[in-house]
């Protein structure tokens, strides 16, 4: 019967009752961590979803725009060469004056046409070269607002503070409340952030620059550190003899994992840059020092995996004859790639992240054009959002948020691939 | 078959290998400055924009490193333009020639003001240079010798100061803008201490040392190189004064307050005019032996010092930039344009 084991006497009870109680404090200090932890979290991602959101909508004015022929191709020549240099910023000027005809003197008309953004006229270049047929009609668009007047559409502008101390002035916001009780005002998702590149216009600026930039260094990080990493790897598990040599080589791996990532930009700069003389602000570059730098975490976790190969796996492919490179190639690697990939991974996550070695080969950079390849200038997302979070303009703000959550999406893109091919592969025993 | 994935890094050494011998370049290459970069920036997208070269890439790399990249020699691998918030030293030109960089351009483009400001929950400041001095210095002399700085609250310097602590945010010891604020505002203020001036007519370096070293007892708190940062904590806390260029306060103007020094404003028109005192130029030098190698440095300082840009009503000064008196501007233009170069004296 049960009731003899336990203990009867009074003390024993209580010492019972005491190791209950310090058990259920454990549980409760654990579970309070994990709370404190999901607060500040939650907390962290609120705040950067609640000031990010805004930036990935835009508001925009429709307007009717005259393609007056004589701005553009006086001698209607139809030649692309001519309609390019035509003066598009006057054919919005002349849309806004159109609309609010009483408004004259240099000043006001200036204020009037500071409402619309500087990039509405290269985006109606855009669409003539596209369509030349467009000269000479006239066509309802939506053209983006400059980056005041969205802020005052998304509540970012204090009418009641003094004039003077706004950044729109009394007759911007009423022209601008004309226009959207005539229903000319429209938020709409912004496409510009997705497709452009940077600009030292809110309203303009985009992430694409940097989202390629980041997909280009990292994927030469990649190539670089994987191949390497794996091979270096299985020849110090699989085959170095255990000696002097290799226990130095060890210690020397794991150190360098631990150096702070500003040394491989000082490497980067004065090696790669100086003495090989290859070209500044590339992804090549930056990705070959962000390869150095996570390939100290792809060969340490490359070797713990395959350290957890069951040695059994290897002495039975041995056992029927298997050359050594057979078992490699044919049980130990397949066995162990699903912690390889992990690993890789979270060393990808961490160069991801990286600006600090990127600062020495200039890659910290106002980059406009989007990358075209592994040569061309570019920058990454973290140091987009550096950039964007220094600048003056308060609409520059909502986009560095924005630009988080980016960074943040291409992140939780990354670990899903990694739970996703280590949930195909794994095999339990 | 698996390890054939091994020759991939050999493939992409190989690539990294063959990008060092592609030399020839068709794109603009700027360093400099920080407090430059806002304006570079705007210059470079309008240039990419508006003409058939490509936009030029602008890198930040403060004024000091700009200029050492710049001097690191001549060729499609050093930088064509390198901004500045201040002059060229004698010693970099000297650098510069020691790397073969000869022929320099200089282009002023503008003033840069440095404002105190604070939380409009406050009063406005009205501070002398000597009062920014005696508020900030870590030594300051009282009763004709040198002591540790005794004052707390801004009321222990003038009793028409407000009595609240001395706390001001600003940037560190490795920034542009307070290398200018140390020597505009706080040499200025030490200069008009007679017991300093005498100093620095018998020992200038003792003088400098007086002038330069700002206080590390917590009154002066550095608040990191990121402007916006400093504007976040003014809001917040009411009684600080922050340190950072115009272009922050003409952008907040309607949370944060310029205080009066020597009793003028900083606005736009008081900067532009001279009128404010804590203001400085801003320059960017050129690379003469790259022009007709690299294409389109002479359009972009073209561009940067035409009247659309950097005139009083150019889109530069919407970002910030204070444009130089008109007179001055003509000059510079007809100069730049001509490249004509510094001359080394």
């Amino acid at each position: 019967m049960t009731d003899r084991l336990l203990p009867t006497d009074e003390s024993a009870a209580r010492h019972l009752a005491k190791r209950h109680a310090a058990e259920r404090r454990f549980r409760s200090y654990g579970a309070s961590a994990v709370g404190a932890a999901l607060v500040v979290l939650v907390a962290l991602l609120g705040s950067i979803l609640w000031r990010g959101l805004p930036a990935f909508t835009s508001h925009e004015v429709r307007l009717e725009i005259h393609f007056d022929a004589d701005l553009l191709d006086p001698r209607g020549s139809g030649d692309l060469e001519v309609l390019g240099r035509g003066d598009y910023g006057r054919l919005v000027k002349l849309a806004l004056r159109a609309k609010f005809d009483q408004v004259t003197g240099r000043r006001e008309r200036r204020a009037l046409s500071a409402l619309v953004s500087s990039g509405a006229a290269f985006e109606l270049r855009e669409r003539v070269l596209a369509e030349p047929g467009l000269v000479g009609t006239t066509r309802l668009f939506f053209l983006p607002l400059s980056d005041d007047a969205d802020l005052f559409f998304k509540g970012g502008v204090d009418v009641s503070t003094r004039e003077a101390d706004r950044r729109l002035s009394d007759a911007q916001i009423s022209w601008l409340r004309v226009l959207e009780a005539e229903g000319r005002i429209e938020s709409r998702i912004s496409r510009r952030f997705f497709i452009s590149g940077d600009s030292r216009e809110p309203e303009l600026a985009g992430i694409r620059g940097a989202l390629v930039g980041s997909l280009w260094t990292l994927l030469i990080t990649l190539l670089l550190s994987f191949p390497t990493g794996v091979a270096a790897a299985i020849y110090m598990e699989e085959f170095a003899p255990k000696n002097r040599l290799t226990d130095f080589i060890e210690v020397n791996i794991n150190n360098l994992a631990a150096v702070p990532s500003i040394v491989f930009g000082l490497l980067g700069l004065a090696v790669l840059l100086n003495f090989f003389g290859m070209p500044r602000s590339a992804p090549l570059v930056g990705g070959t020092v962000l390869a150095l730098m996570t390939l100290p975490t792809v060969i340490i976790t490359s070797r713990s995996a395959i350290r957890a190969v069951p040695p059994s796996v290897r002495e039975a492919a041995l056992g029927i004859g298997a050359s050594s490179l057979q078992v490699v190639s044919h049980h130990v690697l397949p066995l162990a790639l699903p912690g390889i990939l992990t690993g890789t991974i979270i060393g990808m996550a961490r160069a991801l992240g990286e600006t600090a070695p990127l600062l020495m080969i200039g890659m910290v950079a106002f980059i406009v054009d989007v990358p075209s390849g592994p040569t061309s200038p570019a920058t990454v997302l973290p140091v987009q959002i550096f950039l964007w979070a220094d600048a003056p303009e308060r609409a520059f703000l909502a986009k560095t948020s924005a630009a988080i959550l980016v960074l943040l999406a291409f992140l939780v893109a990354m670990n899903l691939v990694a739970v996703l091919l280590r949930n195909r592969f794994e095999r339990r025993w | 078959m698996k390890f054939r994935i091994a020759l991939l890094p050999l493939a992409t050494a190989v690539l990294l290998l063959s990008a060092g011998a592609a030399e020839a370049r068709d794109q603009l290459r700027i360093v400099g400055s920080s407090t430059v970069f806002p304006f570079s920036t705007a210059v470079a997208e309008q240039f990419g924009k508006t003409t058939s070269f490509k936009t030029p890439v602008v890198e930040s790399t403060g004024s000091g490193g700009g200029l050492k990249l710049f001097c690191s020699g001549v060729g499609t691998r050093t930088p064509d333009i390198t901004n500045s918030s201040r002059r060229i030293k004698a010693s970099e030109i000297a650098k510069c020639a020691d790397h073969g960089v000869t022929e320099i351009v200089e282009v002023k483009i503008g003033f840069d003001g440095i404002v105190l400001a604070n939380s409009k929950a406050s009063p406005r400041y009205t501070l002398t240079k000597e009062q920014i001095y005696r508020a900030l210095a870590k030594q300051v002399p009282v009763d004709g010798k040198l002591v540790d700085n005794p004052y707390r609250k801004w009321s222990d310097l003038d009793a028409s100061l407000p009595g609240v602590k001395i706390e001001v945010l600003g940037p560190p010891p490795t920034s542009g803008t307070r290398d200018a604020f140390v020597e505009l505002a706080m040499e200025g203020g030490a200069k008009q201490i007679p017991m300093l001036s005498e100093l620095k007519a018998t020992d200038k370096q003792a003088f400098k040392a007086v002038a330069h070293t700002i206080r590390e007892d917590g009154a002066y708190i550095e608040a990191g190189e990121n402007d916006n940062l400093i504007v976040q904590k003014l809001e917040a806390n009411p009684n600080a004064l922050g340190v950072f260029g115009f272009s922050f306060l003409d952008q907040n103007a309607d949370k944060i307050q310029g205080s009066r020094v020597g009793g003028v404003e900083p606005t736009f028109e008081n900067i532009a005019s001279g009128e404010y005192g804590v203001s400085r130029s801003l320059f960017f030098y050129v690379k003469k032996a790259h022009v007709g190698v690299v294409p389109g440095i002479q359009e972009y300082v073209a561009e940067f010092t035409s009247e659309r840009a950097a005139g009083d009503e150019g889109y530069l000064a919407d970002k910030g930039l204070i444009p130089l008196p008109a007179a001055e501007r003509s000059l510079v233009r007809n100069s730049a344009g001509g490249l004509s170069l510094l001359s080394s004296n």
